[in-house]
């Protein structure tokens, strides 16, 4: 078993198919994070804040 | 009463005229979740779906509006990726139609599998040689993406925006908004094909089945193809409308131009490849299955004037409009070009899923004929109320249109 999945199994199927999801995931995960460190980083001074418009 | 939520510059109707023309959707949401009600309650014998129908109107919308939907995270990738600057005027609208798409389409499927509480099922049991599958993962996940390219919108409203955290977190989540285009991009690319790779695999079904590159079926690219054809064309549409009903210029010409001569030319490419691909199929997969074009023809009222009407009126006359600069430049064609394009993958989509459905493939097979409930109606077009409601809401309290004020100084 494993990754996270119940049927899961050590095969090509699995690895590809849930490869680009959990990939997929960690991206969007990844930029969500990281825009949230860099607003503590921001609200505690170390930075400045950039306008956009 | 709620002036102080009204961006800065802009003028909105007044609160008693909004709230009335939110009425006919507030209707249309209500009779939705009526019947929506119906169908977890009694069960899906609400509907007219039997055996024969498995996939039936909630099906043909939910494709319509995710193809209509590739507008968001084609003109994301445009803006962010390829780096078409005119497009930012516009980028805000697309990503709310892709959201209210995409969140419609989900809301409709969860209807749709009968019993929501095991919608999960499809992630922790997932039959990973299922087009379907993919489709699901992709289209669960491209949500997300859609709704983190919302949060930044809503986040620029007038009084969220005076709370420091969220502007900051605002700020941040736009600045690395590429990031998430192209994860968008790459997430929808396979989902729309997918949705035309699973009928393009019905080989038992031989008006649907088509041969293919590798394991992927000729639909997949076709499909992938239509919908960032049709996506476009659709937000054009939907912010035409927009500026109809406020009477207000919101986006500069130069972006629906540039969004209409990308939507022609990838229609006309679309349309060269369906017409290759309609022909090699009646050609070759037809008679191959020992059958004839106008076998599946024959009975109920799926006659050829629907692949006459899908290609050819609604496919290779709006290329051409969209095609001509000075066409597309005049509203009134522009504004028919990009409807009959819409029109044409609506049509292309009902095909796929209710006619290939309808034509038996047994011998003791019948044609059997589908008309849907009520309560079908009801879930489909409350996905357009939901969408008219939350479209008014955003323009109403968010900037959407970045060059609004500089529009309408006058």
């Amino acid at each position: 078993m494993l990754p996270f999945i119940f049927e899961w199994q050590w095969n090509a199927g699995h690895i590809i198919f849930f490869g680009f999801l959990y990939l997929a995931l960690a991206i969007i995960g990844a930029g969500v994070t990281f825009a949230i460190l860099k607003t503590a980083v921001q609200l505690l001074g170390f930075m400045r804040e950039r306008h956009f418009h | 009463m709620d002036s102080v939520l009204i961006p800065e510059g802009v003028r909105r109707c007044s609160p008693r005229r909004f709230f009335l023309w939110t009425l006919p959707w507030l209707g249309l949401l209500g009779w939705g979740l009526v019947s929506a009600f119906l169908c977890l309650y009694k069960g899906l014998n609400q509907t007219n779906m039997t055996n024969y129908f498995a996939f039936a109107l909630w099906i043909v919308f939910d494709l319509g509006v995710i193809a209509l939907g590739a507008g968001a995270f084609f003109t994301g990738f445009l803006t962010y990726i390829i780096g078409k600057k005119e497009l930012k005027d516009i980028i805000n609208s697309a990503v709310i139609i892709g959201f209210i798409c995409y969140s419609g389409a989900v809301a409709m499927l969860g209807i749709d599998i009968g019993q929501p509480l095991r919608g999960w099922f499809i992630f922790w049991h997932a039959n990973i040689h299922s087009m379907l599958t993919e489709v699901s993962f992709c289209i669960t996940t491209y949500l997300g993406v859609l709704l983190i390219e919302y949060i930044p919108i809503i986040l620029e409203n007038r009084k969220i925006e005076e709370i420091k955290e969220l502007r900051l977190f605002g700020n941040n989540l736009h600045e690395i908004m590429a990031v998430f285009a192209a994860t968008g991009t790459f997430l929808s690319f396979f989902h729309q094909g997918s949705l035309g790779g699973l009928f393009g695999v019905m080989y038992a079904r031989p008006f649907a089945a088509r041969g293919g590159f590798y394991i992927w079926p000729w639909t997949f690219f076709l499909f992938i193809l239509s919908a960032i054809a049709a996506g476009p064309s659709f937000t054009i549409l939907c912010t035409k409308l927009a500026e109809k009903i406020t009477r207000k210029r919101l986006v500069p010409a130069d972006a629906y131009q540039t969004l209409a001569k990308i939507s022609g030319w990838l229609l006309a490419l679309y349309i060269v490849l369906k017409i290759a691909d309609t022909l090699n199929w009646a050609y070759g997969i037809v008679p191959k299955d020992g059958l004839h074009f106008m076998d599946f023809f024959r009975e109920g009222p799926y006659g050829v004037w629907l692949v006459v009407a899908e290609i050819g009126i609604f496919g290779v006359i709006p290329a051409i409009i969209l095609l001509i600069p000075k066409a597309r430049r005049t509203e009134g064609w522009l504004i028919a070009g990009c409807l009959m394009n819409c029109t044409g993958i609506i049509l292309n989509r009902f095909v796929f899923t209710v006619v290939t459905l309808a034509i038996p493939v047994m011998p003791f097979d019948r044609f059997v004929s589908y008309l849907p409930t009520w309560q079908e109606w009801g879930i489909a077009l409350a996905v357009i109320g939901y969408g008219f409601l939350l479209y008014s809401l955003s323009y109403r309290y968010l900037p959407i249109f970045p060059k609004e004020k500089e529009l309408n100084a006058a």
